[in-house]
């Protein structure tokens, strides 16, 4: 085999792993989507956060902002601090409502946000101070009933 | 009947102090290979020729069982998430699980009974040839000069082979369940690309791999150097470097696994 | 440095484990002489050649090549000692993977810095020496027993070494190659005034070129002399090893109890 054939051959197969992980990088995985070096940390407080994992996604309008990177039970409030890390390229109020939802009826849960209207934005550290729970199917249930009993008495 | 039983017991001893006795030879070798790599890196075109016959020549069987695997993959996926109406989840599915594990994981068993077993033939030929004494005879050290550029090779070239396969597979997923069956192709990426995490998923299956190729071609190369100089010392040293390292690489897999993905879910 | 003995041996002992291979060998090997070292199969020729080398430590003893004694250099200096030496394995041990010229050119590559075109020149003189400066082309499997074992030679004198030990050069060539070898060996001494070890068991073709002869038997010198002297010799065991005896000081039989005894005749009579 003449050196420069082989040179390249290995030259051709070395390009071919580097670009097959920047295939998977950028084209399989989410790179271009979050990059992390360019963030905001905020935090909230929930009452239940259900089902929800870190690493789940925070949307806003269906637009994926940032993502779930601790959840943390508080021993002062006795809730669960969930920590996310949010593309800096999105900001938003300081009155920010966030609300856990679920994606489809089995899906996954993920962290919603609906923006308020205060002038002021949210900056690194900060904390939203307006979080609505997960949907928990027992208390849907215990409510749906508790409601139907109290619309029977009042006939 | 007690002296069978005494017996017994000794044999399992004689047993495990003869691995434990290899694992500490293998393991010298090990750092043996590492302490003389000086001469390989600073004389690249050594790995690079090596390169060839470790990567260059396993890319056809990675290209072929990656493309056909993920085609698998999409196949399977489809036909049981369809049964729950998420059949626009089968992105996801093949790509999660090629980046994760099969990519990593099968592309090292490939690679093992591929570019393993050659090279642990080949260092084994040389020796039964007496190859690697005329070498050190020449005052030219055989493990600077045969082994470390093969051990190098093996550690380069690895990575690159898991990630092109699980880029074939992913394109055999595609081709599947969009060409094919007709899932939608917008579906198919966004699904793929929203769970699919950088970090996560694509550097740990990265980090495997590597781990992969230290463990395959360090366990090739020892296989060949301590290979008994004749042909069956040869032939039974090259099935000990496949079964070895094949095991090697899915106990590798379970331990990096339970690291990576402790924290996680 | 001045002293004419290249090699001298002093008491040289080896064992494997507890099993004696060498007990007390003495040797002075002058410059610019064949030297062979003859002997049964397994009687520690081969292993006399790798304490030379250095590539084994003596139980005792020592080899003292060019005024230094090897089993005391470090590995760098072992090392450095052994460019000054060659090697021609029983079957050359070309570089499989590599071409007759790259073969050739392994050592002056990795211990010189010569420039190519210098490299290629005298990989042609060292081929040429041999005859097969032709074939420069060709890979090691495209070449013939004897032709590999030429190539093998031509590498083993790529540097100009002081001294070249043969391990077994004769072993497994028809006659034209046997004949076209052992004139090597000698041509080759003479032309570049090195010193020549060959171990063979070769009786008729040795005695034709070598300038002197150890007989090695059960790990001691059992006879040494210049090939007329080994020739004339009335030694029992120079005797048979020379004329290929099949009985003698080495007997046929491996040592047994009586063969009446094996096969039970003993008893019967009794």
């Amino acid at each position: 085999m003449q050196r420069t054939t082989m040179d390249l051959w290995v030259g051709l197969f070395v390009v071919m792993g580097i670009a097959a992980l920047m295939i998977l990088s950028l084209k399989v995985g989410n790179l271009n989507v979050y990059n992390p070096s360019q963030s905001y940390v905020i935090s909230g407080n929930f009452e239940n956060i259900g089902g929800l994992k870190v690493r789940a996604p925070v949307k806003s309008a269906g637009v994926v902002v940032g993502r779930v990177t601790d959840i943390q039970f508080s021993t002062q409030t006795y809730d669960a601090v969930v920590t996310m890390n949010m593309d800096s390229r999105y900001l938003f109020p300081k009155d920010t409502f966030a609300s856990i939802l679920t994606s489809g009826l089995l899906g996954e849960q993920y962290i919603g946000l609906a923006a308020g209207g205060d002038e002021a934005m949210l900056k690194d550290g900060d904390k939203i101070m307006k979080t609505n729970s997960a949907m928990v199917l027992e208390e849907l249930i215990g409510r749906f009933l508790f409601n139907k009993a109290a619309e029977d008495d009042s006939k | 009947m007690p002296k069978r039983i005494v017996a017994g017991i000794r044999n399992i001893g004689h047993r495990v102090i003869d691995g434990v006795w290899r694992l500490g030879v293998a393991s010298r070798f090990f750092l043996l290979v590492l302490f003389k790599s000086g001469t390989s890196l600073r004389r690249f075109n050594l790995v690079i020729r090596e390169l060839y016959f470790t990567g260059v020549l396993s890319l056809i069987i990675i290209v072929v069982s990656g493309l056909f695997v993920g085609m698998v993959l999409g196949l399977q996926g489809y036909e049981t998430l369809q049964k729950y109406g998420s059949e626009s989840a089968v992105g996801t599915l093949v790509a999660l699980s090629l980046v994760r594990e099969l990519g990593p994981v099968v592309a090292a068993l490939l690679f093992a009974s591929r570019a393993g077993s050659a090279i642990t033939a080949e260092i084994g030929l040389m020796k039964a040839t007496e190859q690697l004494s005329a070498m050190s005879m020449m005052a030219v050290d055989p493990v600077a000069r045969v082994v470390a550029p093969r051990f190098w090779s093996g550690v380069i070239s690895m990575p690159l082979l898991a990630a092109i396969f699980s880029v074939m597979g992913v394109f055999g997923g595609y081709l599947v369940t969009v060409v094919f069956i007709g899932v939608d192709e917008g579906t198919f990426w966004s699904q793929m690309q929203d769970a699919v995490d950088f970090r996560f998923d694509i550097m740990n299956g990265f980090i495997k791999s590597c781990y992969f190729g230290v463990a395959v071609t360090a366990i090739a190369v020892f296989e060949g150097y301590d290979a008994p100089p004749t042909a069956e010392g040869v032939s039974g040293a090259t099935t000990r470097t496949v079964v070895t390292s094949s095991l090697a690489i899915l106990g590798l897999d379970f331990i990096l696994t339970a690291f990576m993905f402790r924290g996680v879910s | 440095m001045t002293s004419e003995h290249l090699i001298e041996i002093s008491g040289l002992n080896f064992s494997y484990d507890t099993r004696a291979i060498l007990k007390g060998i003495d040797m002075t090997m002058q410059r610019g002489k064949v030297i062979a070292i003859m002997g049964g199969s397994g009687s520690g020729k081969t292993t006399l050649l790798r304490l030379i080398g250095g590539v084994i430590q003596p139980t005792s003893g020592y080899v003292k090549f060019a005024g230094q004694v090897v089993h005391e250099l470090d590995r760098d200096a072992l090392f450095k000692l052994r460019r000054k030496m060659g090697m021609l394995f029983q079957f050359g041990a070309l570089f499989t993977d590599l071409s007759v010229f790259d073969n050739v050119a392994f050592q002056m590559r990795e211990h010189t810095n010569l420039p190519e075109s210098m490299i290629r020149d005298l990989v042609l003189m060292k081929l040429h020496a041999v005859g097969l400066r032709g074939a420069h082309q060709l890979m090691p499997n495209q070449l013939s027993g004897g032709m590999a074992r030429r190539v093998a030679l031509a590498r083993s004198i790529a540097l100009d070494p002081m001294l070249i030990m043969y391990d077994e050069p004769f072993t497994g060539l028809d006659p034209i190659s046997l004949s076209v070898i052992g004139n090597l060996i000698r041509r080759l001494t003479d032309a570049l005034g090195m010193t020549s070890i060959v171990v063979t068991h070769d009786v008729q073709e040795s005695l034709k070129i070598v300038d002197y002869v150890y007989f090695i038997a059960d790990g001691v010198i059992a006879a040494e002399g210049t090939p007329q002297e080994v020739r004339a010799s009335v030694a029992p065991f120079v005797h048979q090893f020379v004329h290929g005896e099949e009985d003698g000081p080495v007997p046929f039989h491996y040592p047994a109890q009586s063969y009446q005894k094996d096969l039970n005749l003993e008893n019967k009579r009794a």
